[in-house]
């Protein structure tokens, strides 16, 4: 049976890793390679980087972090943050990440969503979501949930799915850094009426709201941070926990 | 010397620091007259079976990897790499592959998402050096839309599960095939490179 994968994400800005709430008041959380290292260990199903900088300089950087943390970490690499283009794809996916989200970009130029699928298939090409609850639905908001796209999110995902996304990393805003966790009407909307993996993102605080997401919320993964970086739950804990509450998660590692 | 194939596609990189952090040396080669020197083969796989094969073709890989098997030069061939090696596949507008082992690549069955992305278990078929320090039932990472039929049920090693009971990895002589990445399977991954490796080179590195 496939496991609910449980993945541990590096939001970085000028080489260290970083956490907000609902995208800004941002706090150092430690080093990307050795944070990383730590949570393969410790059973990560995969790593999320996010360049939450997004500046030309930052890209490069973010290059070098995922060239080292792919000679040492054997699991999948995801690796967004102001991708704009087939080649800013590459340089990434060249450096060792296996996978590219693509978020802003993919909103300004759907487009880019089929091009990056027929170029590197589509399991490599992500589309990130944020979404915030407006009146009855979720509106889109790019550039790092500062803008609103004018679109709906749930209509969003669908179109992101037509073009060749391999898997939604769906994020709620209003829940980001909150520690009271997911907005699961979201994530089961959503999910439920896509084809392809849904993962779960924003406002993780305890094992009890990664259960939530993957059970009421539909997810296929869930996405948390703050909870890890500072220690309060291992990746360990956290799964033993989604183990004794009967769903499929991978122990051995 | 181990000669990972460069065929224009593929998730080199991964493999390349796999084998690296086992302290292995390889030869990245497009060449046909390498490869069929080399003492063990790594054919990757990502993408697109279409694209795998015109890769594979425009540099005449096709021919050799085919004469490299019919020498029973060790072969590790990875997702796409594996789905190549049958008749034909269902991607695109049923592609012809290279047909060294018999049988067909099928879609994955609807009513689950596709691409099965993940970890699940590898149900162990039989006891084979290639399986050595790997616990029955150890979850492998899976990235894949589309899945392996062998018309020999004897070359199966394990099967998956996943709305279907699928062949996940293939033992033909010196030839192992896996549907899913050895190389993003964290400890058991390596091992299972290692045990590839052993089998082929013996104790030498």
């Amino acid at each position: 049976m496939l496991n609910k994968r449980v993945i541990p994400c590096l939001d970085v800005n000028n080489g260290r890793v970083v956490k907000g709430t609902s995208f800004v008041n941002l706090r150092d959380a430690g080093n990307p390679v050795e944070l990383a290292a730590r949570y393969y260990r410790e059973g990560a199903d995969e790593l999320v980087f996010l360049d939450i900088s997004a500046t030309t300089e930052e890209r490069k950087t973010m290059a070098e972090v995922v060239e080292q943390v792919s000679k040492e970490v054997f699991i999948p690499l995801c690796v967004g943050g102001g991708l704009r283009s087939i080649a800013d794809m590459n340089t990434l996916l060249r450096a060792g990440a296996d996978k590219v989200s693509i978020n802003s970009a993919a909103v300004s130029d759907p487009d880019l969503i089929s091009r990056g699928a027929e170029k590197f298939g589509r399991q490599c090409i992500v589309v990130a979501i944020d979404a915030k609850r407006e009146g009855s639905g979720w509106q889109v908001y790019t550039h790092s949930g500062k803008k609103p796209a004018g679109l709906d999110a749930v209509e969003w995902a669908i179109k992101a799915e037509a073009l060749g996304a391999g898997e939604i990393l769906l994020t709620s805003i209003d829940a980001d850094g909150k520690n009271t966790g997911y907005d699961n009407e979201l994530n089961r909307e959503i999910s439920s009426r896509l084809n392809i993996p849904v993962i779960a993102s924003g406002g993780a605080g305890s094992p009890e709201d990664l259960y939530n997401a993957l059970d009421k919320g539909q997810a296929d993964a869930v996405l948390a941070a703050s909870i890890f970086h500072y220690g309060r739950y291992t990746i360990a804990e956290v799964k033993q926990y989604l183990k004794s509450k009967g769903l499929p998660v991978r122990l051995e590692n | 010397m181990i000669a990972l194939v460069d065929y224009g596609g593929g998730n080199l990189k991964s493999v390349a620091n796999a084998i690296h952090a086992l302290g292995y040396e390889f030869k990245l080669t497009s060449s046909p007259e390498e490869i069929l020197s080399a003492e063990a083969v790594i054919l990757p796989g990502v993408g697109a079976a279409a694209d795998t094969m015109a890769g594979l073709q425009s540099k005449g890989l096709d021919k050799a990897i085919k004469e490299l098997v019919a020498r029973d030069i060790p072969l590790l061939a990875i997702c796409v790499g594996m789905q190549v090696l049958f008749d034909y596949t269902a991607e695109g507008d049923n592609t012809k592959c290279l047909g060294i082992l018999k049988g067909d690549v099928k879609r994955l069955p609807e009513g689950l998402k596709i691409p099965q992305m993940g970890w699940n278990q590898l149900k162990q078929r039989v006891s084979h050096p290639i399986f050595e320090g790997i616990p029955d039932g150890i979850d492998f990472y899976f990235v894949h839309s589309y899945y392996a039929s062998p018309a020999d049920p004897g070359i199966i090693g394990a099967t998956t599960d996943y709305g279907v009971d699928f062949c996940s990895l293939v033992i033909s002589k010196r030839l192992i095939a896996t549907q899913f990445h050895p190389e993003k399977s964290g400890s058991y991954g390596l091992k299972l490179y290692q045990n590839f490796f052993k089998m082929a080179l013996g104790d030498k590195k």
